[in-house]
C-alpha cells in the first residue's frame, strides 16, 4: 500500500509539512516566535503548491478572519500562532465556533501572562480548552508530545475539523515546535477540486450556482430564541464529540495507585517518572490526555473510583490549570495536587518524583 | 389625454419617507396624510394621475424599491 | 398593466421581498437596491458572495439573493480576502459602514487595498455610528453633533474626519476607487454605473474596487429623510468631494 517516508525534522516545519499533506487549501498567519517556522516552512514550499493560499496577514485578527472567510467559502485552513496571537484571535474564534466553520488552529505555546518569555510554557490550557472568546463554545483541543504527533494530530485536527464543522486547536509549545525528531509522513490527500468541495461542503458560501438556495453563515443570532436554539444545537454537537472523540493514553495505569495526569512536554517527562518510581517499586502510572478537549474524563473517574488508587498528580508547565479538571472529576474522592515550573523553566524527572514524595 | 406615465405604489413597502415626492419633477405624488399602512405610515400615492411623465425619478431614489413605472409604449 | 404602456422601471428579483429593517430614506436601503439592480443586470447572483459587516447593515444578507458571510466588526476585509483567495473566480464584496471600515477595521481595511485584494468593498459613509444610536464616527463631521460629540466634534480633541477615498487612492494595489452620493435620482443613476464598472475591473483582476458612498443617517442626525438630504448636498459634500480618485483603467478606455 503506501509507502513509507521517513524524514528527520523539527515539529514546527514537520506540523506544515503535515498540513499541506492533509490537503489545506489556505494558510493565513502573522509571525511570532516560537512558531515562526511554521510559516517560513510554506512559504518556501509554495512553488510546489500553486493552488494552495499561503498568506502572511497584517495581525492574529486579519488571520483568523481570513480563516472564517477562506474556511466558509469551503476550503481546507490553518493558521498558527504563539500564546499573545492566539488570545488576539479569539474574538475570531467565537465567531468561527458559532458559524461552524471548519478551521485549524494552532497555539505554539510561550510563557506569559503578557509578552511574557519566548520559552516554551503550557500556561494556555485554559484559554483553549474553557472558551477563551466569549459565550458557550468548544475548541477541539490536541496535545501532541512528539514531533510525530505534530504530524498526526495536524491531519486529524483538518478531518475533525471538516467532520464536525468545527475549529479544531493544536496546543503544543515552543520545546515540541522547536525539537528535531525522527518520524513518518504520510501520503499527500488527494487534491480537491473546486468542485469536490462544492459536492462535501453544501453549506459552503462559494456562490448559489445550480439551482440551491443562497447560503449564508453568520454568527448573529438576534431573537432569543435563535440564539438559544443555535445554543442547544452546538451543545448536542458538543456532546457528541465528547462521546466519539476522546483521545487519551495509558501508561503503566493497571496496578498504578498514584495517577499522574500529563500533557504535551511534560508528558515525556512524566514517562520518565514512571519509569524512575518503578524501578524504586513505587507504583505510578501516567495518564496522557490527547485530546484536552474532550477530556478524558470517564478515564480519570474510573481511577478515581479504584480503591488501590492513592492520589491524583497534575503535572504541568502552569501554576495549575489541568488539575481543575482532574479535580472536577475526581470530586473529592481522592488527593488531586498539582506540580509545575513555569517561564520556560523545565522541571526534570527528579523534581516530580520528589514532589510526589513528598505527597504520599 | 392619457398621462405619459403611471406608477403603482406598494402602500404596504412604502416607508413614507418622502424622497420620491421631493424629487418628482412634475410634483405628481404626495404622502397620504389621512391614512397610514400597516406599519402606522403616510404612504406615497399617485396623487396627480394626469401629470406622470413616467421619468422613473422616484423609482430611482426610492430606497424600498416600493415603486414599479410604466411609460406610453413609443408606438402609441 | 394598461395598454399602451411598457414597464421602465420594477424592483429586483435578487432584492428579496423582504421588508428592509432600515429606516424610512435611508441610503442604506438605496444602495443594497442598487447593487443588486446591477448583480441582475450582469446576471451574476450565483457567482456572487457578499460580506456584510456589523453596523446597521448586518442583516444586509436578509435582503440580498446571493451567498453571504456575516464579519466580526471590522474585518470584513479580511473575510472577503479569505473568501477571493479561495474562489478567484467568484465576485466578492464587503458593505461596510465608517466604524466598521475606518475605526475598527482601518487595518484590515488598508492592508486589503494595499495587497490589490481583487473584491469590490462597499463604504457607506453617514458620518455617525448609527446601529449603535448615533455615536460619534471618525468620519464625523467637524462640530458635528453626536451622542458622544453632544458639543460637536472636537478636531482638537478627537482629530479630523478621514477621507477615506483619497487614503486608499494612493495604494498601488487600489484600481478604482470613486466616490458618490445617493441623494438625487441623477446621482443614483451614476452609482450604478459606477458600481458595474468595479465589478467589471473585478472581474479584470486589476486590483481592488472600492466605492465610497456619501449616505444619510436620518433618525441618526435627527432630522427627516428630505432634509437629511440638505446635510449630504451641503456639509457632507464640501468635506467629502466626490468623484473618481482612481481609475487604471482611465488610459485604455
Ligand atoms: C468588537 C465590537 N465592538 C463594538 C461593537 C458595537 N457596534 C456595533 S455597530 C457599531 C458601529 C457601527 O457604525 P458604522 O460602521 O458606521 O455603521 P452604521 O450603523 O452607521 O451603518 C458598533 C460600535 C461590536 N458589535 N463589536
Ligand atoms: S415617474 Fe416621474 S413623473 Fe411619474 S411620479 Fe415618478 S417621478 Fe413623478
Ligand atoms: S421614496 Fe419609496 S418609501 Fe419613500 S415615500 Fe416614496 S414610495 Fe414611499
Ligand atoms: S440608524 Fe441611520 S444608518 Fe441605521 S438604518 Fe436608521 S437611518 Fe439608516
Ligand atoms: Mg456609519
Amino acid at each position: 500500500m503506501s509507502k513509507k517516508e521517513i524524514a528527520f525534522m523539527k515539529g514546527n516545519e514537520a506540523l506544515a509539512e503535515a498540513a499541506l499533506r492533509a490537503g489545506m487549501t489556505g494558510y493565513y498567519g502573522y509571525p511570532i516566535t516560537p512558531q515562526s517556522e511554521i510559516m517560513e516552512y510554506l512559504t518556501r514550499q509554495a512553488p510546489e503548491y500553486p493552488n494552495v493560499t499561503i498568506l502572511q496577514a497584517e495581525s492574529e485578527v486579519a488571520s483568523v478572519n481570513m480563516l472564517y472567510g477562506a474556511g466558509g467559502a469551503g476550503g481546507r485552513v490553518m493558521t498558527s500562532s504563539s500564546s499573545p496571537g492566539y488570545s488576539l484571535m479569539q474574538e475570531g474564534v467565537s465567531y468561527i465556533a458559532c458559524a461552524e466553520i471548519p478551521s485549524v488552529f494552532v497555539n505554539v505555546q510561550r510563557g506569559g501572562p503578557g509578552l511574557g518569555t519566548i520559552q516554551p510554557s503550557q500556561g494556555d490550557y485554559f484559554q483553549a480548552v474553557k472558551g477563551g472568546g466569549h459565550g458557550d463554545y468548544r475548541v477541539i483541543v490536541f496535545a501532541p508530545n512528539s514531533v510525530q504527533e505534530m504530524v498526526d494530530h495536524t491531519i486529524l485536527a483538518f478531518d475533525l475539523a471538516d467532520k464536525w464543522r468545527n475549529p479544531a486547536l493544536i496546543l503544543t509549545d515552543g520545546a515540541i515546535g522547536q525539537m528535531m525528531e525522527k518520524i513518518e509522513l504520510p501520503e499527500h490527500y488527494k487534491f480537491r477540486s473546486t468542485e469536490d468541495m462544492r459536492a462535501e461542503k453544501p453549506w459552503a458560501t462559494n456562490g448559489r450556482k445550480d439551482g440551491r438556495k443562497k447560503n449564508l453563515l453568520t454568527s448573529l443570532n438576534i431573537k432569543s430564541e435563535d440564539m438559544e436554539r443555535k445554543n442547544h444545537e452546538l451543545q448536542a454537537k458538543y456532546a457528541k464529540i465528547c462521546d466519539e472523540e476522546v483521545r487519551y493514553e495509558s501508561y503503566h495505569l493497571d496496578d498504578a495507585d498514584i495517577i499522574i495526569s500529563a500533557y504535551g512536554l511534560s508528558s515525556r517527562i512524566c514517562k520518565k517518572v514512571v519509569d524512575i518510581g518503578r524501578e524504586q517499586g513505587m507504583k505510578v502510572g501516567l495518564l496522557r490526555p490527547i485530546t484536552l478537549w474532550p477530556f478524558p474524563s470517564k478515564k480519570i473517574d474510573e481511577l478515581a473510583k479504584k480503591e488501590n488508587v492513592k492520589l491524583f498528580m497534575s503535572i504541568e508547565m502552569s501554576v495549575g490549570q489541568m488539575v481543575e479538571d482532574v479535580k472536577l472529576v475526581v470530586n473529592g474522592r481522592k488527593p488531586v495536587h498539582h506540580y509545575g515550573k513555569t517561564g520556560g523553566i523545565i522541571f526534570t524527572a527528579e523534581d516530580v518524583l520528589n514532589q510526589i514524595k513528598a505527597k504520599i | 389625454m392619457a398621462a405619459k406615465g403611471f406608477v403603482e405604489i406598494s402602500v404596504e413597502g412604502c416607508k413614507g419617507c418622502g424622497l420620491c415626492v421631493h424629487h418628482c419633477p412634475v410634483k405628481c405624488l404626495s404622502l397620504k396624510m389621512d391614512d397610514t399602512n400597516s406599519f402606522g405610515l403616510h404612504y406615497a400615492y399617485l396623487s396627480n394621475e394626469e401629470t406622470c411623465i413616467g421619468c422613473a425619478n422616484c423609482a430611482v431614489i426610492c430606497p424600498d424599491a416600493a415603486i414599479t413605472v410604466y411609460r406610453q409604449s413609443k408606438a402609441v | 398593466m394598461k395598454d399602451g404602456y411598457e414597464l421602465v422601471y420594477k424592483r429586483p428579483a435578487t432584492l428579496l421581498d423582504a421588508r428592509m429593517h432600515y429606516c424610512p430614506g435611508c441610503f442604506h436601503s438605496t444602495m443594497h437596491k442598487i447593487i443588486m439592480e446591477v448583480v441582475e443586470e450582469m446576471g451574476i447572483e450565483e457567482d456572487t458572495i457578499g460580506v456584510s459587516p456589523v453596523g446597521c447593515s448586518v442583516f444586509a444578507y436578509n435582503y440580498m439573493d446571493i451567498d453571504f458571510q456575516q464579519a466580526a466588526h471590522g474585518r470584513a476585509c479580511a473575510v472577503a480576502t479569505g473568501i477571493k483567495r479561495s474562489l478567484p473566480d467568484k465576485f466578492v464584496f464587503t458593505y461596510q459602514g465608517d466604524g466598521d471600515l475606518a475605526a475598527i477595521g482601518t487595518a484590515e481595511t488598508i492592508h486589503s487595498c494595499n495587497r490589490g485584494e481583487n473584491f469590490t468593498i462597499f463604504f457607506i459613509n453617514n458620518a455617525i455610528y448609527g446601529m449603535t444610536g448615533g455615536q460619534m464616527a471618525p468620519t464625523t463631521l467637524e462640530g458635528q453633533k453626536t451622542s458622544t460629540s453632544p458639543y460637536g466634534r472636537d478636531i482638537k480633541n478627537v482629530g479630523h474626519p478621514l477621507r477615506m477615498a483619497e487614503m486608499v487612492s494612493q495604494l498601488p494595489g487600489v484600481a478604482y476607487c470613486e466616490r458618490l452620493v445617493l441623494n438625487t435620482p441623477a446621482n443614483v443613476r451614476k452609482a450604478k454605473k459606477s458600481i458595474k464598472k468595479a465589478f467589471e475591473i473585478q472581474k479584470q483582476g486589476l486590483g481592488m474596487t472600492f466605492l465610497e458612498v456619501v449616505s444619510n443617517c436620518p433618525s441618526g442626525w435627527k432630522c427627516s429623510p428630505v432634509e437629511s438630504l440638505d446635510f449630504v448636498g451641503e456639509d457632507m459634500l464640501k468635506y467629502y468631494p466626490l468623484g473618481v480618485k482612481k481609475d487604471v483603467t482611465a488610459n485604455s478606455n
